[in-house]
């Protein structure tokens, strides 16, 4: 009796000394810092958002089509502004971003990777691809400018057609080709050494392995990164000004797949959307039209980014 | 970097692998080796990471049909010397391998050599499965579509699998991915896809540390069926194991260099398994088998 008295001491003991005694205040705080973190980043996106879409739902909801096939001019918003040919320069500066910049950028990548010995010059080599990946977009649009606007050292504006979409696509490729380098080599890195050894183990050679395995397995990380990349450079106006484009009227309205315009005078959604802000201070008209070529803008870009993750997750199933 | 040549002469006296023969290097070998094909002949083998000596003067016999097992405490370079029977330590930037290691009668580090037909013909199993994220079939049929083989794919695929004692259980799903089997089945999978190529030799690295005793068992049974047609190097850090399948075995422990704190792997013996776990020569074996150490 005694033994189970004592017995029934300790145990209130145990369940005093076990029990919650306090509320953990910092853990708390800290909580919820970051949940308010998370809640400044939603906020600031659906403030804008909202407001573009505000914007530009009249101009949208009437005239959709015409908005979408119309052309540019400066003089008044009156009915009949339109981005075709911002959709036009935009479509093929990403053509010719991804016909460029990915095989070139992959390729870098791979080799680094796999074939590069490991010594200081390469480590420099590692670092300047960095570095260049934080460059300001401005410098690329001045090295597009002097290399193919204005053709110095090769004389390649005889090419490109000087300010044309085509030197404006070269130069923004040039800008993605640091990213696409950068995240190609992440993703290659990542591939397990223990498939590098299976390959190898039943006598597959270095490029076999890397075909057969590497690749393979890196390829959702490369076109995640790679589009990204992608979406980034159809999103920049900097260079895009450097480079040339047009930003007032605009005579020319090529087909959206007419190749041969492509070393004409060009514009672009991101150059259409600044010269509309400009102006609408003079005439509020193109206030509606700016957030609707905004609208066109991020459509474009989301249906690229989402046919990225389509791409990935296709490769991933793949993968298993 | 130290002289490879030196170490011939400093070291070999010590670690020659049997006490009663006071013979030159090359000669001082286990006198159970004189009858029967020699496939591997290794004569002080160092093996080096950047400038430190990984492993230390190794010198022993693998014989055909035979299964050796490589066993000792963890660190003492095991897996290093099984990485130089396929070249796999080509693969490591700074690694560097001196002495001389035959495969009947060759040079394995001949320059002449190409480490990828060495692969083909000595196989390696790992000590994670690592089977290949793609179908079952495509796993097994990797090594001979690598090797330039398009036809009869489907008899390799199912000859191999059915070597590997695997076939029964995944014939009804040779498309599914290989990701999808248990432990046990993707490592009996991997040895599937090694034998594929036709292998003489395979070299297991621990092949059963990652499975439990129902999948060892079975890998062990497998080992002795295909024991017959291939020559088999195999590392356990488990002793029970050695002394179960292996014909011959090899113990290695470490030197430990107090003043870096690295370890230089050396080999203690090479008996017959049955020696070496009931009166093995040298006392750090008995220590070591007794498991009074390690």
């Amino acid at each position: 009796m005694i033994s189970r008295l004592s017995d029934d001491k300790s145990r209130a003991a145990i369940a005093a000394s076990i029990e919650r005694r306090r509320i953990d205040t910092r853990g708390l705080l800290f909580r919820t810092l970051l949940q308010s973190c998370l809640l400044v980043t939603l906020v600031l996106l659906a403030v804008l958002i909202i407001s573009v879409v505000n914007n530009s739902a009249d101009q949208l909801g009437a005239r959709l089509g015409d908005f979408l096939s119309g052309t540019l001019r400066s003089q008044s918003s009156d009915d009949r502004l339109g981005v075709h040919q911002g959709l036009y320069g935009s479509l093929w500066i990403a053509v010719i971003v991804a016909v460029l910049a990915f095989p070139v950028g992959i390729g870098a990548a791979v080799y680094l990777e796999e074939y590069a010995p490991r010594n200081r010059f390469t480590a420099f080599i590692e670092v300047n691809i960095r570095n260049l990946a934080g460059v300001p977009s401005v410098v690329y649009g001045l090295l597009g400018l002097a290399l193919l606007v204005k053709g110095n050292l090769f004389g390649l504006d005889r090419l490109t057609g000087g300010s044309s979409a085509l030197s404006a696509g070269i130069t923004l490729a040039i800008l993605a080709l640091p990213i696409v380098v950068i995240t190609s080599g992440e993703a290659v890195r990542a591939v397990p050494v223990s498939l590098r050894e299976g390959a190898y183990g039943v006598g597959a050679t270095k490029w076999e392995m890397i075909r057969t395995q590497v690749l393979p397995y890196a390829a959702p990380g490369i076109l995640t990164g790679t589009l990204l990349s992608m979406s980034r450079a159809v999103g920049e106006a900097a260079p895009l000004i450097l480079v040339g484009a047009i930003s007032g009227r605009l005579g020319s309205d090529p087909g959206l797949l007419d190749l041969s315009a492509l070393t004409d005078q060009f514009t672009a959604l991101p150059i259409v959307i600044t010269t509309w802000t400009v102006q609408s201070g003079r005439d509020v008209g193109f206030t509606a039209a700016a957030a609707s070529a905004i609208v066109v803008l991020l459509v474009f870009v989301l249906l690229m980014n989402s046919a990225a993750i389509g791409l990935r997750n296709r490769f991933e199933k793949k993968r298993g | 970097m130290p002289d490879p040549t030196e170490t011939v002469t400093d070291t070999v006296v010590d670690h020659s692998v049997d006490a009663g023969n006071d013979a030159s290097p090359a000669e001082a070998m286990p006198s159970l080796s004189t009858e029967r094909d020699v496939v591997f002949r290794s004569r002080n083998v160092n093996v080096y990471y950047g400038a430190f000596r990984a492993v230390r003067d190794v010198s022993f016999d693998v014989h055909k049909n035979e299964i050796m097992a490589l066993i000792g405490p963890s660190g003492c370079g095991k897996t290093t010397v099984l990485r130089c029977y396929n070249r796999m330590n080509d693969l490591i930037r700074t690694a560097r391998v001196t002495g001389s290691i035959t495969y009947r009668g060759t040079d394995l580090y001949d320059e002449r050599v190409d480490p990828v037909e060495v692969r083909r013909r000595i196989g390696m199993v790992f000590q994670k499965p690592n089977p290949f994220p793609k179908s079952i079939y495509d796993n097994v049929a990797y090594g001979p579509r690598v090797a330039g083989q398009k036809k009869g794919l489907d008899d390799i695929v199912e000859n191999s699998l059915r070597k590997a004692a695997l076939w029964e259980e995944v014939s009804d799903r040779l498309t599914d991915s290989a990701l999808g089997l248990s432990g046990g089945q993707q490592q009996r999978l991997c040895i599937a896809r090694a034998i594929a190529v036709g292998p003489d030799v395979l070299l297991m690295d621990e092949p059963c540390s990652a499975l439990d005793p129902i999948a060892t068992a079975r890998i062990e049974d497998l080992m002795q069926e295909i024991k017959q047609d291939y020559t088999i190097m195999i590392v356990t850090h488990n002793m029970q194991q050695a002394a179960r399948v292996s014909d011959t075995t090899a113990f290695f422990t470490a030197d430990v260099h107090s003043e870096n704190d690295t370890r230089t792997g050396i080999l203690v013996e090479v008996d017959t398994t049955q020696k070496m776990f009931s009166n093995p020569s040298d006392e750090r074996t008995e220590n070591y088998v007794t498991g009074r150490f390690g």
